[in-house]
């Protein structure tokens, strides 16, 4: 498995081979452990530092990325958009470009605009994290996601993963679509047919309108959060409609497997997307979720450091 | 041999599609007009062998940016550009800063077209004004200041008993309109087409219905006012089907397509580079063959560039704040020749009229044509020379264009406005 990684950034889960999200997830197992330790951290990225910018607010990817940068025992700054000089009229890339004349090694970015990490990749030597841009890509959460059914299931090809709610404008299923295609995975969508694109069935998703559909047979059922705000109030009448009709609960339950897995991304909105008793219930795996989340993140940032080597730091 | 007042082009296979010439000829040029050769007296030939001879091409969608934004593109850049484009004459967009929604504003384009300007500058005058698609702006007092035609480009009037009165209050004054169609609701927060590499890419996409739609209410009014609509840059196959089924009712809309739309689609915006962001956006290759259909059968009768220049700080940011646009003068022949006639898709003849009679029908001009005694507007191509496009050369001042580098057959090697020459890589 030596040096299949070999790439500077982690922009989406398009970009890799099935081999290269296989070794991130192998990774992550090691990692995993080390946070299982009483003593959490490891000297992996002593002397490294690492810019979590944050243009887009975020609470739990960004705890997550920092606790995980911690525990590699890297030097950390945090910026945010409000703090920043965005703030100013700064473009991006200058204020990345004065990161990196800072020296920084990685930066790790939120961004509501698509493929802005990739902008940033192209133009720096920094190594570039996504941590989430606009609809685009958050490729550790499908990490993650991935790596939680890998670690139940045992496997992930030929299981069928169901992925439920606003597909339209969700990074967290884009990743998860290609992720788990790649590594041979039955993907089913499902959602109100505004909020679900058809042009998904060209890439080999299957495409549901009704929930029941999505749900028998499914290995791993994934619910998004729902939004009803004004942007997006016109794709569906009302959060209590989405309820009866997308809601997984006590009454759509029965079309679910016994051991299927239950996942969320998070935030959730109980009795929205999904009933507080299943959300708790002995399917749901969505605090495992988070814990594993970190495990990812180690793996991801170990993996891009190793490969900036080749770059001259007193340049 | 740019001094002489007169002289006979020799040799060239002459294309003027305005009277279904495509023979070699001499075409002759006397006091800047185009002159029977036999009747040009002691003059100097100038010998054209193996080359193109067309009328004067005109490309009708142009932002000069003078005044307002003159750190992309002036009329002197912009003009210079035309004329290396092979181009003898543009139709300046309204959309300046500030807009060019009264006699002043065009009288002041007037004057430094006179001082500046290489290539003939018509301006067009926009329809509302400040753009804003709320209030008409003068348009007889714009017609009497000279305007050609009257645009709210890049805007579209959503109000459309705004948009009706315009069309009844043009017509009166026999001034065509040149229409941005866009519904701003169903397009707003877009920056790509609306399909499948939007869904991909998770980007917001520009439904073709938001094009489509004001489309259909723009040939519902013309038929209603019997007057002209002239479509801008069209770009999806039920656009150019929607104007076709118009055209066969006589109703008096026209069409045009730009270079990108027929040369590229939306895949290319997976490269992320933000050359290829424009409005309306690359569409898929069914648009994209869709338009060429509509050129080869006569739905679309002009090609126009749509040329928008903008400094490479403005389109170096995230795709999702850069704005849209890319430049065309100086890439449109080569482009076009590339994909439309060495492609077998259109005649030589088809493809030039699109550039010439095409445009002028459209505005009502009296060029377009290498008749005798017309304006001496005259483009010289070499349509089988193969080169790659290089920005770094260019006249405009901005370099935003996704043809860089690109291999292509064919471009303007001379182009003769009013008799002289404006630009000339001929020997001599």
């Amino acid at each position: 498995m030596e040096g299949i990684w070999k790439k500077k950034d982690l922009l989406s889960l398009y970009d890799l081979s099935p081999e290269e999200i296989t070794y991130i997830l192998d990774t992550a197992e090691e990692f995993k452990k080390v946070s299982q330790r009483k003593v959490k951290k490891v000297p992996a990225l002593r002397g490294k530092t690492v810019v979590n910018l944050f243009v887009e607010p975020s609470t739990r990817t960004r705890m997550s990325f920092e606790l995980a940068e911690q525990r590699l025992s890297a030097d950390i700054i945090n910026i945010s958009a409000e703090t920043s000089s965005l703030k100013k009229g700064e473009t991006l890339l200058d204020t990345a470009k004065n990161i990196e004349a800072l020296q920084v090694d990685l930066i790790v970015i939120r961004h509501s605009a698509p493929r802005a990490p990739n902008f940033l990749a192209k133009r720096l030597k920094a190594g570039i994290l996504n941590a989430g841009d606009g609809s685009h890509s958050h490729p550790t959460q499908a990490l993650l996601d991935i790596f939680t059914i890998r670690e139940k299931k045992g496997k992930i090809k030929g299981l069928n993963v169901s992925i439920v709610g606003d597909i339209l404008h969700s990074r967290v299923a884009r990743s998860n679509i290609w992720g788990l295609l790649k590594l041979g995975a039955n993907v089913t969508i499902a959602g109100p047919s505004t909020l679900v694109p058809r042009e998904f069935t060209q890439i080999g998703v299957r495409v549901c309108d009704n929930l029941r559909d999505a749900l028998e047979g499914a290995d791993v059922i994934n619910l998004l959060r729902i939004q009803h705000e004004r942007q997006q109030a016109s794709y569906f009448p009302s959060i209590s409609e989405y309820t009866n009709i997308f809601g997984l609960n006590k009454e759509s339950m029965r079309y679910v497997k016994p051991d299927a897995l239950i996942m969320h991304p998070g935030p959730i909105n109980r009795g929205v997307e999904l009933d507080s008793s299943i959300a708790d219930g002995p399917q749901s795996v969505i605090l495992e979720q988070v814990t594993n989340g970190l495990a990812i993140r180690m793996a991801a940032l170990f993996l891009v450091a190793g490969c900036l080597k080749g770059r001259d730091t007193s340049q | 041999m740019t001094e002489k007042s007169s002289y006979i082009l020799t040799g060239a296979r002459v294309v003027d599609p305005s009277r279904g010439i495509d023979e070699i000829m001499d075409i002759g040029i006397e006091n800047g007009k185009i002159a029977n050769p036999s009747e040009v007296k002691g003059s100097e030939k100038i010998d054209l062998s193996g080359l193109v001879l067309a009328p004067g091409f005109i490309d009708m969608h142009v932002h000069l940016r003078q005044p307002g934004n003159t750190a992309s593109e002036t009329i002197r850049t912009g003009t210079m550009a035309a004329a290396a484009g092979g181009f003898t004459a543009v139709v300046a967009m309204p959309n300046t800063n500030p807009p060019a929604d009264n006699a002043g504003s065009i009288e002041y384009i007037r004057r430094q077209s006179v001082l500046e300007a290489v290539v003939k500058v018509h301006p067009c005058g926009s329809m509302t004004k400040g753009q804003q698609g709320q209030e008409m702006s003068g348009i007889g007092t714009l017609k009497r200041a000279g305007v050609v035609a009257i645009s709210d480009d890049g805007k579209c009037i959503q109000n459309h008993e705004i948009m009706l009165h315009v069309v009844e209050y043009s017509k009166s004054f026999n001034i065509p309109i040149l229409d941005h169609c866009e519904d701003d609701i169903l397009a707003s927060h877009g920056v790509m087409h609306e399909g499948y590499w939007s869904t991909l890419l998770g980007m917001k996409g520009i439904s073709p219905a938001s094009e489509e739609l004001m489309i259909a209410r723009d040939i519902i009014l013309a038929r209603m006012v019997e007057w002209k609509i002239h479509i801008q840059h069209l770009s999806s196959r039920n656009s150019v089907e929607l104007i076709r089924n118009a055209r066969k009712e006589g109703i008096m809309v026209t069409a045009e397509v730009t270079p990108h739309h027929i040369a590229l689609t939306d895949e290319n915006i997976k490269h992320f580079d933000t050359n290829y962001k424009m409005n309306p956006p690359l569409r898929s290759e069914e648009d994209r063959k869709a338009l060429i259909k509509g050129l080869k059968d006569g739905t679309i009768t002009v090609i126009a560039s749509d040329h928008a220049p903008h400094t490479e700080t403005e389109k170096l940011v995230e795709f999702d704040y850069a704005p849209f646009g890319i430049i065309g003068l100086e890439t449109s022949v080569p482009v076009c020749f590339t994909e439309l006639y060495h492609s077998g898709d259109l005649s030589l003849s088809e493809l030039i009229s699109k550039y010439t009679i095409g445009p002028a029908r459209v505005l009502g001009l009296d060029s377009g044509t290498l008749e005798e005694g017309k304006d001496a507007d005259i483009t010289i191509l070499d349509i089988d020379i193969e080169h790659n496009i290089d920005a770094s050369n260019f006249y405009s001042k901005s370099r935003n264009t996704p043809f860089d580098g690109l291999k292509v057959k064919g471009k303007a090697v001379a182009t003769i406005v009013n008799g002289k020459f404006v630009f000339n890589t001929l020997m001599g």
